[in-house]
């Protein structure tokens, strides 16, 4: 284990960019709420600087991990303080500091408890980053227990009381978190001790260290399973799906933005990191089950969301209804399909946070979520317009954004593992654009409302969102190559594609 | 020579990219001056069609006498490639593609000149000419390209275009719902075609049109998948549900009337000349698929093509907007054009395509001229006497009447007998007596439009006056070609001489079934003559006759209000139910765990009860539960474990 290799301090920085802000917000006066802002903002550009850098620096041809740094912690458990990318994670990373700096300027009217908020957010920002870039198991165990605080408390306080009140939202989002990892923790522990066993008594929680053991086939439908429903419960997979419209509906837009965009990805990151690199067998064996329960819940989710009143919960089962499509393309466990999952995490992380950004924003200026009461928005604030048209033609997967390249990945690759359920999957991006389409004709379009004339479209600060997440959207979607060079790249030479080659689930007879 | 226009081909993706570069330019820069942004946008297109003639012209002159030199000039690049999947974005010059981008840009531009003076004052002005920019980059790209996927994204841009603009009102709720429906509508279709590709990819591990064509000429053995089709049969209807989308046939056809929301010049362009024909054009790029289909996929493709024709003729007997009129006329003549590649002549419905973009854009055009004569008037029984008072308009449309009805020598004339003669020709009696019916039809339809609202006395209520000569010259352009555009089927290296499929098709005119048809037309046009000129026979008094099937027909066979039936019963009423279900049984099932984890800490909270005895007692059973473990064996506690269960303890 090489202590330092080139370019190992870049994670760390990039890590300690939002808490070295957090820090200085401490000491600030309460009163500079303006100057707070600043701080973050720097602080998460900062930090969105850096791992952009590392997205163009990444050797693509040499792929596995790079950026390195690991450190002995705990010499006696085995655990390291290590970090490290490959191509699967340098996407979420990106992602992660795009939606934390675009989420900084979504709460910039934000005048309650403005430090504490912020502190709480910088935190947030980080412990989800820090799960990304975790080579160790603790580690990353660590940062996800992290990423729970600040979600409960700015629930609670800076939520908003609509079909279910902020408290019940903050709890039952706080407790769904923590059942999931609770689940979790069990199944890494146990996954700890057998390749304990498996090495001659000395521990290791290295991701790759793990991988390379071949565990019991009992023990990996086992561990997969608890595996399954904690990270499956994370990426809101049906029927464990329910915290996730009501927490994004109690939740402040950053939180939202965050929550929505990358936190319950690691669900999804999780599943290919740890269940099909570490657990291939487990994960052949449950394969059947999460991609019925995948495109149970695309359906399913899709005409829930037809039937909203809230603009939020639209969004809210949408994104359940989109994670089905990641779940799907990691059941059927191909390089086209990995490669699908990991692009639509990404693409839809950029979707829904410039959606909750807008959405944010409507909320903000006119104290109503309720599609009925609005209308016509185009008229008074064509910025907004636009972006929340442009989040609504992404979420329904129209080719020039990320989202079409993603679903149609997904969809080409399913097809070879799952043929029935890809078509019914496939169904779905009928009744997506139904609800999308009938959400931005009954908020954006339609008679002037006067009682909205008094709305001030985005200016200023407001604008940022906007502006980098939808060029953000439409280059990557013009350009797939930009970040499937660096996706294939994870997904090629990693463990994964050898264990797909042996465990695969690719069936290419018949109607192919 | 020739490699001088091969190096001219090779610069074909200016063609979409220039309107791509005025619409980023419209959007990011010129929007607040409207002279600007019409200048930029109209600049684009005009060079976009100065280039499209010149390559029309190269592919012409690529025929040296004997052969064709350099007949197709493809070039690509790498877009995606990941494991399993790669793709290449290319451009395609052959006489299929150049014929497309001339009649595309030649009608954008009328259109984008036309509406300088249909949206003059319109506030929305540089959001108009950005979308007109976007949707001529996408129509254009969706001509050149070189395979499915490519096709397919443009496709889904045209659609995206085509919501904008018809939704470009966005306060009439009519336009706002119209538009909404237009894209579900020809999603359905999508859904389709994105199937096809799909599995077109993962048998041959290519979208490419000429890699597939070859992979289907060589060694290819196709194979029973369902219900008795092969499966290259299935793959072709699979594909086909995209153009019933698109091109509007029954039973995705409901879209296009509604779609007249939008402005007219848009519909001018989009629903009448160019988007919707993408479907045909579809049909005919990969049509090597038709033909190594088994018969069945060319005769759904003729049938519904027929039957379309019919079923939008007889609809539009009955309606009183002048726009709808068009919009099912339009409809009509797509099944024209669709059961044209049915019956096997893609060069029939080429040239089919050709002639209705000219014409068909005429009388939009003209269409709009007249609605902004009369402010916003759209019913022809609110018209009359427009003939005299806009004579350039009147004799536009006239001439428009003459070519759709197919009186020689106008365009239609041409097109529309060589795909009669073909349905004749090739073994489909039934199709050639459907399309010559529907010849009558709109015949007569057109001609009721055209005596009601241009004949007749006019109204007092009305001042129209002739519209600016932005808006007269396009139209003069397109009576022109609606003239002389079918005589390109006249020379002997004619039309037919280079778009085909597969062996030349050597169809000499029939002028026997020409003669047939020429009759047909003119029984349509005098039966229309005697009731709505002369009054021999008063319209009322037929539909009082047939009361029922005037009702039908005036509400358009009820589909729509079938659809809505589906959407709002069935759908939303499925939605309901699931959200019921979300809430009270997913959701009610976690809220009782939750409830019950309280009530049961809320009992146990009782044990801790501060009394001596009650912990004394507690103490006590614990001793006896853990003698009675111990009784029971180590073992069995070991077995208890939940790590042990798991191996991890050894």
């Amino acid at each position: 284990m090489s202590a330092a290799t080139a370019g190992s301090m870049i994670l760390p920085f990039t890590l300690l960019a939002p808490v070295l802000a957090a820090l200085i917000i401490v000491f600030l006066p309460k009163e500079e709420g303006k100057m707070i802002k600043i701080v973050a903002a720097l602080g998460t550009f900062a930090a969105l600087a850096l791992s952009v850098y590392v997205f163009f620096a990444y050797d693509r041809a040499q792929g596995g991990m790079q950026f390195n740094l690991i450190l002995p912690w705990t010499k006696d458990l085995g655990v390291n303080l290590a970090f490290g990318v490959d191509g699967i994670s340098i996407p979420m990373l990106v992602l992660t500091n795009l939606i934390g700096f675009t989420a900084v300027y979504s709460s910039w009217n934000l005048d309650k408890r403005v430090k504490e908020f912020f502190v709480l957010l910088l935190i947030l920002i980080t412990g989800v980053m820090g799960t990304f870039i975790a080579r160790d198991l603790f580690i990353f165990f660590l940062f996800y227990e992290i990423v729970v605080i600040p979600i409960y408390i700015m629930v609670i306080i800076w939520g908003s009381t609509k079909r279910v009140s902020k408290e019940y939202a903050g709890m039952k989002l706080t407790i769904y978190l923590l059942i999931g990892s609770a689940f979790l923790l069990v199944g890494l522990v146990a996954l700890y001790l057998n390749a304990k066993g498996l090495n001659g008594g000395q521990g290791t929680f290295m991701f790759d260290e793990l991988a390379k053991f071949k565990y019991d086939p009992t023990f990996q439908k086992i561990v997969f399973g608890l595996m399954a429903f904690g990270f499956g419960s994370l990426i809101s997979m049906f029927p464990f799906h329910s915290w996730s419209p009501d927490g994004y509906a109690g939740a402040p837009t950053a939180v939202s933005m965050i929550h929505a965009g990358v936190l319950k990805k690691i669900g999804g990151y999780g599943l290919i990191r740890l269940g099909l690199m570490v657990l291939p067998v487990g994960a052949k064996f449950w394969a059947p089950v999460i991609a019925t329960l995948a495109i149970a819940g695309v359906l399913y989710a899709a005409f829930i969301a037809l039937a909203q009143k809230d603009l939020k919960y639209v969004v809210g089962y949408s994104s359940v209804s989109h994670m089905g499509y990641v779940l799907i393309a990691i059941a059927a466990f191909n390089v086209t399909s990995i490669n699908g999952a990991v692009e639509m995490m990404f693409a839809h992380g950029v979707m829904s946070a410039l959606f909750f950004s807008m959405i944010g924003f409507v909320y903000e200026k006119s104290h109503t979520r309720n599609i009925s009461e609005l209308g016509g928005l185009a008229r008074q604030m064509p910025r907004l317009a636009v972006g929340f048209l442009i989040a609504g033609m992404a979420s329904l997967g129209l080719p020039g954004t990320v989202n079409f390249i993603a679903e149609f990945t997904i969809f080409m690759g399913s097809v070879r593992a799952y043929p029935v359920l890809a078509i019914l999957g496939i169904a779905g991006i009928i009744f997506t654009a139904a609800y999308i389409l009938r959400t931005l004709a009954n908020v954006l379009f339609g008679p002037r409302r006067p009682e909205w004339d008094h709305l001030k479209d985005l200016r200023g600060p407001e604008m940022v969102p906007l502006v980098v997440l939808v060029f953000v959207l439409f280059v990557t979607g013009m350009f797939p190559n930009i970040v499937y060079s660096v996706i294939n790249s994870g997904v090629t030479h990693s463990d994964l594609s050898k264990v797909m080659e042996t465990v695969g689930l690719a069936k290419m007879g018949g109607l192919f | 020579m020739f490699k001088e226009m091969h190096d001219l081909f090779q610069w074909a993706w200016l063609i979409p990219f220039l309107p791509f570069l005025s619409f980023l330019l419209i959007a990011l820069v010129t929007r607040r001056s409207k002279g600007l942004s019409a200048a930029v946008s109209i600049l684009a297109i005009l060079s976009a069609l100065g280039l499209a003639i010149a390559i029309g012209v190269g592919v012409i002159q690529s025929w040296n006498g004997e052969e064709f030199v350099g007949r197709e000039a493809v070039a690509a690049a790498n877009w995606l490639n990941i494991g399993g999947l790669k793709i290449d974005f290319g451009t395609i010059v052959d006489p299929l593609s150049a014929m497309m981008l001339f009649v595309v840009t030649l009608v954008a531009s009328m259109v984008q000149i036309y509406s300088l003076g249909y949206m003059h004052g319109d506030r929305g002005w540089s959001r108009y000419y950005a979308y007109q920019s976007l949707f001529a980059a996408s129509m254009l790209g969706l001509v050149i390209s070189t395979n499915l996927l490519q096709l397919f994204i443009f496709w889904e841009l045209v659609g995206l275009c085509s919501y904008l603009l018809i939704g470009f009102w966005y306060f009439k709720v009519s336009a706002r719902e119209a538009a909404k429906k237009a894209f579900i509508t020809t999603r359905v279709g999508d859904f389709g075609l994105l199937l096809g590709i799909l599995f077109l990819y993962n048998k041959f591990g290519t979208l490419d049109f000429a890699a597939l064509s070859n992979a289907m000429n060589t060694n290819f053995q196709d194979f029973a998948l369902i219900g008795g089709l092969s499966y290259l049969t299935v793959m072709a209807i699979l594909v086909f549900i995209g153009p019933i989308g698109k091109s509007g046939q029954f039973p995705l056809h409901v879209w296009l009337p509604d779609a007249m929301e939008g402005p007219t010049p848009v519909s001018a362009l989009i629903h009448a000349a160019t988007m919707v024909v993408a479907g045909v054009y579809l049909v005919a790029r990969i049509y090597f698929l038709f033909e190594h289909a088994s018969p069945a996929a060319l005769q759904f493709v003729a049938g519904l093509g027929a039957f379309t024709a019919i079923f939008a003729a007889t609809i539009a007997i009955a309606q009183d907007d002048i726009k709808r009129i068009l919009a099912y006329s339009t409809l009509s003549q797509l099944g024209y054009m669709m059961f044209a590649l049915g019956v096997g002549s893609l060069t029939a419905s080429m040239f089919h395509l050709m002639t209705h973009a000219f014409f068909k854009a005429l009388m939009f055009l003209g269409a709009g001229s007249v609605i902004h004569a009369l402010h916003e008037k759209q019913n022809i029984w609110d018209m009359g006497g427009l003939w005299k008072k806009m004579p350039i308009t009147g004799w536009t449309f006239f001439i428009g009447v003459l070519a759709i009805s197919g009186v020689p020598p106008f365009a239609g004339f041409w097109s529309k007998d060589e795909i009669l003669a073909a349905a004749l020709h090739n073994g489909h009696p039934v199709i050639y007596a459907v399309g010559l019916f529907t010849a009558f039809l709109t015949a007569f339809y057109m001609s009721r439009l055209f005596f009601v609202a241009f004949t007749g006395p006019s109204k007092p209520e009305n001042h129209p006056h002739e519209s600016p000569w932005t808006m007269t010259l396009p139209l003069i352009i397109l009576g022109v070609l609606s003239v002389v555009g079918g005589l390109v089927a006249l020379p002997e290296h004619n039309f037919a001489f280079y778009v085909h499929a597969g062996e030349l098709e050597h169809e000499a005119m029939d002028w026997a079934l020409a003669g047939i048809s020429v009759v047909a037309g003119l029984i349509g046009i005098g039966l229309a003559y005697t009731i709505y000129v002369r009054k021999a026979i008063a319209a009322e008094s037929i539909v009082a006759k047939f009361p029922g099937i005037y009702r039908l027909l005036k509400n358009k066979y009820y589909v729509d209000e079938f659809y809505l039936w589906l959407i709002h019963h069935i759908m939303d009423g499925l939605a309901k139910v699931l959200y019921w279900i979300d809430l009270y049984i997913v959701d009610g099932i976690i809220n009782g765990l939750a409830l019950f984890t309280r009530g049961s800490a809320r009992t146990l909270r009782r044990t801790q009860t501060g009394q001596l005895q009650t912990y004394a007692l507690v103490f006590f059973f614990a001793v006896v539960v853990i003698y009675l473990v111990f009784a029971i064996g180590e073992g069995q506690l070991a077995a208890l474990n939940p790590l042990a269960m798991l191996g991890g303890v050894k």
